[in-house]
């Protein structure tokens, strides 16, 4: 995708003609001035409405230069209240935007305000793609809830969460996403009961399993190719975490038993008087390997398997997206079938179907921009993180080479000091 | 006690020596090894019937041997060859233990695969194993062959050169109930009064030798099978990577040519730890060593006490000559207590109890000082021998490890291939 620039390099969020000739040209007269897109009535008044800022929300190319709001996640703390014990994160937010009140926000919130903010943007924007939050819990392996790593991997997905929200032109205007940076506790609980009630919700709830049930008639073809895409590469990401796993394992493993090699060249130095020089110099050199091996095993662990994990999150995630837009795409079959079937009434229900086939459209809209991105990012994010272990792996061998080579060098000068005594004696 | 025979060794001054196997042979080594290049060239399997008449398979090595004349430009003569099992190796070995108790005989290979790691078959009939035990058992011939004693041994000679007749020839030295004896010897238990405090520490490191080399090699053998685990895990990099490429498109190289990097990695690993078998072999050589050494001690032991015990016998034998000329009864005797219940014996018994244990006390003295001469003998010998074992394991000990490190530096230059390879294929995923 080109990007248009000005001349000081900078791209504009001007109306040009260009912008006007979009593929989506036809759609634009599909953007109505009712505001009210979706089911959940959580978009601000602040919203720009216009056809041509409704079209610059899909120049994603340009979002790195015009960012103008920058969210972080970190200090971790635990908190101990009668009833329970749970860990709450900073969120600091830093931005230029004229509908936040002041330019930085520090609060602080809990897991479960994260896993609300995520519903209630899931609703307002179904068809978008959401980057997972980490798991509520990790079964394998039981890891405690409060250890100190499992805290600090939960931190790191938790801030690319909010750092992935606050990129997307549209889901950074949301105005959850507002609340959720900018509110104090207690705002932010009474804010949370104002949401869709749960009747309410049990109604979608049983409208998309009904939906799911009739399946839809006509699937577009790029989805049905999305479908099959996000399917395979669902079970090849699977795949890759279950084998990354498994390596850290074996390192773990190696590790474990490397750690005791080396103290036995130690223990048969104590009975040599020549051999303690090698023998100690081997010792030392293990001892190197076993440092880097935990730094090589502290990078996987940090890194890659948390990201291939949360492509599994985010594969099921892509996979929601696609069941909720085929459920989009019922609901407007169906009213049509009714439509079709029914005389009297016409005139109300030709309303509704097009209302319906309104939202079919712009459901699909917002995948088809928000795939291109998502598929953007994966690469992005996919090639960071093997990089970055080809990386480590190569730092680790060149730290076990370095003290095997410098070992060599002291064994060698000792032999050519031997041999010039042996000369001259 | 030996037969020596064979070829005169002549004292030969040139630096060079003649063994298969490079740095094993000392460089000063006035050895049967300037006459003849050995080597144990092949390996085969043969079918036989054995004792019981059963039908057996079992394996031959080949032994070459080739005369060298050093002063001579050709060197053209034919190699003469012979086939033995290892069965008479170990009764070559077994001869030599028992015929030069004071020197640390050189040890055989393992009969079975021990200290193994997972993927290294157990199996005698491994290939790898069967090659290893060939060059185990040539750097048997050549440690012999270089030795300052042993290589002049007839019996050893015919070993490497006379194929039929060989076995009775051992038989006939009469070593056999030697070799029974001496294996109850060290089996003993019995305590010595005044031991040589060199022979102590030495049987002290021996132990401490055979602990600490028994457990670096159990504790290798982990790490080992460890990193093959690491290695070959990555296999399913390759697997994964090429399945995932078919639907990436502008991932779909990277992903490709990175997955053969992570195959080329995972297959690597076969090849290195077959190489650092052969340091294992190194060091479990030093274990069988130790072995040999305890053995050149305990005899040592067993000789002191002989020693002692003559000398024990000598000493109350002359105290009983002593009593009786003085009539004081200090030593308890059967004679004394039955003289003192039934009366004084007469003179004449008295002179001939006399001569007796002069005569006693004659034998007793020769055999004190044949026993001290033979202690003394073997003390020189042993020590003399153990000056040359501790020169040989100190050279060969540090030349392993200098070996592994040379090894481990190869396994990290692979490794950083391999991985910055993958690198530049993720970076232009």
């Amino acid at each position: 995708m080109s990007s248009d620039l000005t001349a000081a390099g900078f791209p504009t969020p001007a109306l040009t003609e260009e912008m006007l000739e979009l593929d989506e040209d036809d759609d634009l007269e599909v953007f109505s001035k009712d505001v009210t897109l979706t089911d959940g009535s959580s978009v601000s008044a602040s919203l720009p409405t216009s056809p041509s800022s409704m079209t610059n929300q899909y120049r994603f190319e340009e979002e790195s230069d015009t960012r103008d709001i920058f969210v972080t996640v970190d200090n971790p703390e635990s908190h101990v209240t009668a009833l329970e014990t749970f860990i709450t994160y900073r969120v600091v937010t830093k931005t230029t935007r004229s509908d936040f009140d002041s330019c930085e926000f520090e609060v602080r919130r809990r897991y479960q305000d994260f896993l609300w903010l995520r519903d209630r943007v899931e609703e307002t924007h179904p068809t978008l793609i959401v980057h997972p939050l980490p798991e509520k819990f990790v079964m394998k392996g039981m890891v405690e809830r409060f250890n100190d790593d499992f805290i600090e991997t939960r931190r790191k997905a938790l801030h690319k969460f909010l750092c992935r929200i606050a990129e997307h032109s549209i889901l950074s205007c949301n105005a959850d996403f507002k609340i959720f940076l900018t509110a104090q506790a207690w705002e932010l609980t009474s804010h949370k009961k104002q949401g869709p009630g749960l009747l309410s919700r049990m109604g979608d709830t049983v409208r998309a399993v009904a939906a799911s049930v009739r399946g839809v008639k006509n699937r577009p073809e790029e989805f049905v190719a999305m479908q099959e895409y996000v399917d395979t590469f669902s079970q090849r990401m699977s795949s890759l975490d279950k084998v990354t796993q498994r390596i850290a394992k074996e390192i773990k493993e190696y590790l474990d038993d490397l750690k005791h090699y080396g103290p036995t060249y130690v223990l048969w130095s104590g009975s040599e008087e020549e051999l303690v020089e090698p023998l100690k110099g081997v010792a030392s050199c293990i001892d190197t390997c076993c440092q880097a091996t935990e730094e090589q095993l502290s990078q996987m662990s940090n890194n890659l398997v948390p990201l291939l994990h949360e492509y599994v999150l985010c594969s099921d995630a892509i996979k929601a997206v696609l069941r909720r837009r085929d459920n989009i795409q019922t609901d407007y079959e169906a009213k049509c079938d009714i439509l079709v079937s029914k005389q009297a009434d016409r005139e109300a229900l030709k309303g509704e179907v097009e209302k319906l086939e309104d939202r079919v459209e712009c459901a699909n809209s917002a995948l088809k921009g928000d795939w291109e991105r998502w598929q953007s990012n994966m690469r992005g994010d996919v090639k960071a993180a093997f990089v970055s272990t080809a990386e480590k792996n190569v730092d680790y061998y060149e730290k076990c080479l370095a003290a095997w080579e410098s070992f060599l060098t002291s064994m060698n000068a000792d032999q050519s000091v031997e041999k010039s005594a042996g000369l001259t004696s | 006690m030996a037969d020596s025979g064979g070829p005169e060794t002549a004292q030969l001054s040139s630096n060079d020596s003649k063994g298969e196997v490079g740095d094993v042979i000392p460089e000063e080594a006035r050895s049967l090894l300037r006459k003849m290049e050995i080597s144990v060239a092949e390996v085969e399997k043969r079918t036989g019937k054995n004792a019981v008449n059963m039908l057996e398979t079992y394996t031959v090595y080949l032994i070459e041997t080739r005369r060298v004349d050093s002063s001579a430009e050709n060197q053209n003569f034919s190699p003469d060859s012979l086939w033995r099992r290892y069965s008479e190796f170990e009764l070559l070995r077994n001869y030599l233990l028992v015929t030069y108790p004071f020197v640390i005989v050189p040890p055989l290979p393992e009969k079975r695969a021990e200290f193994v790691w997972h993927k290294l078959s157990a199996d005698n009939m491994d290939p790898d194993f069967v090659e290893r035990r060939r060059i185990g058992l040539e750097n048997f011939l050549l440690r012999v062959a270089s030795h300052p004693i042993l290589s002049n041994d007839k019996i050893f000679y015919d070993f490497l050169t006379e194929e039929n007749g060989w076995k009775e020839a051992v038989m006939e030295t009469g070593f056999q109930p030697k070799a029974d004896s001496r294996l109850k010897a060290l089996n003993a238990t019995f305590r010595v009064k005044n031991p040589d405090k060199r022979f102590t520490e030495l049987k002290h490191y021996s132990d401490e030798l055979q602990s600490v080399t028994s457990q670096l090699l159990r504790v290798r053998a982990r790490v080992a099978d460890r990193l093959y685990g690491v290695y070959k895990v990555h296999g399913n990099y390759g697997r994964v990577f090429s399945e995932w490429s078919a639907i990436e498109r502008e991932m779909g190289d990277g992903l490709q040519s990175a997955g053969h990097h992570m195959d080329a990695y995972a297959a690597s690993i076969d090849d290195i730890l077959e190489e650092e078998e052969n340091y294992a072999d190194q060091l479990k050589e030093y274990l069988f060593y130790a072995e040999a050494l305890k053995a050149v001690c305990r005899k040592h032991e067993l000789l002191q006490y002989e020693l002692e015990t003559a000398a024990q016998d000598l000493m109350s034998k002359k105290q009983q000559r002593e009593e009786l000329v003085s009539g004081t009864v200090r030593t308890f005797s059967l004679k004394g207590m039955t003289s003192k219940l039934f009366g004084q014996e007469t003179p004449e018994q008295r002179e001939a109890k006399m001569r007796v244990l002069e005569e006693q006390i004659q034998e007793g003295e020769e055999l004190v000082q044949e026993k001290k001469t033979e202690c003394d003998e073997y003390v020189r010998n042993a020590w003399s021998d153990m000056e040359r074992f501790k020169v040989q394991k100190d050279r060969d000990l540090r030349e392993a490890m200098i070996s592994y490190a040379v090894m481990q530096i190869s396994l990290c230059k692979k490794g950083i291939q391999v991985w910055t390879n993958a690198k530049e294929c993720f970076s232009k995923m």
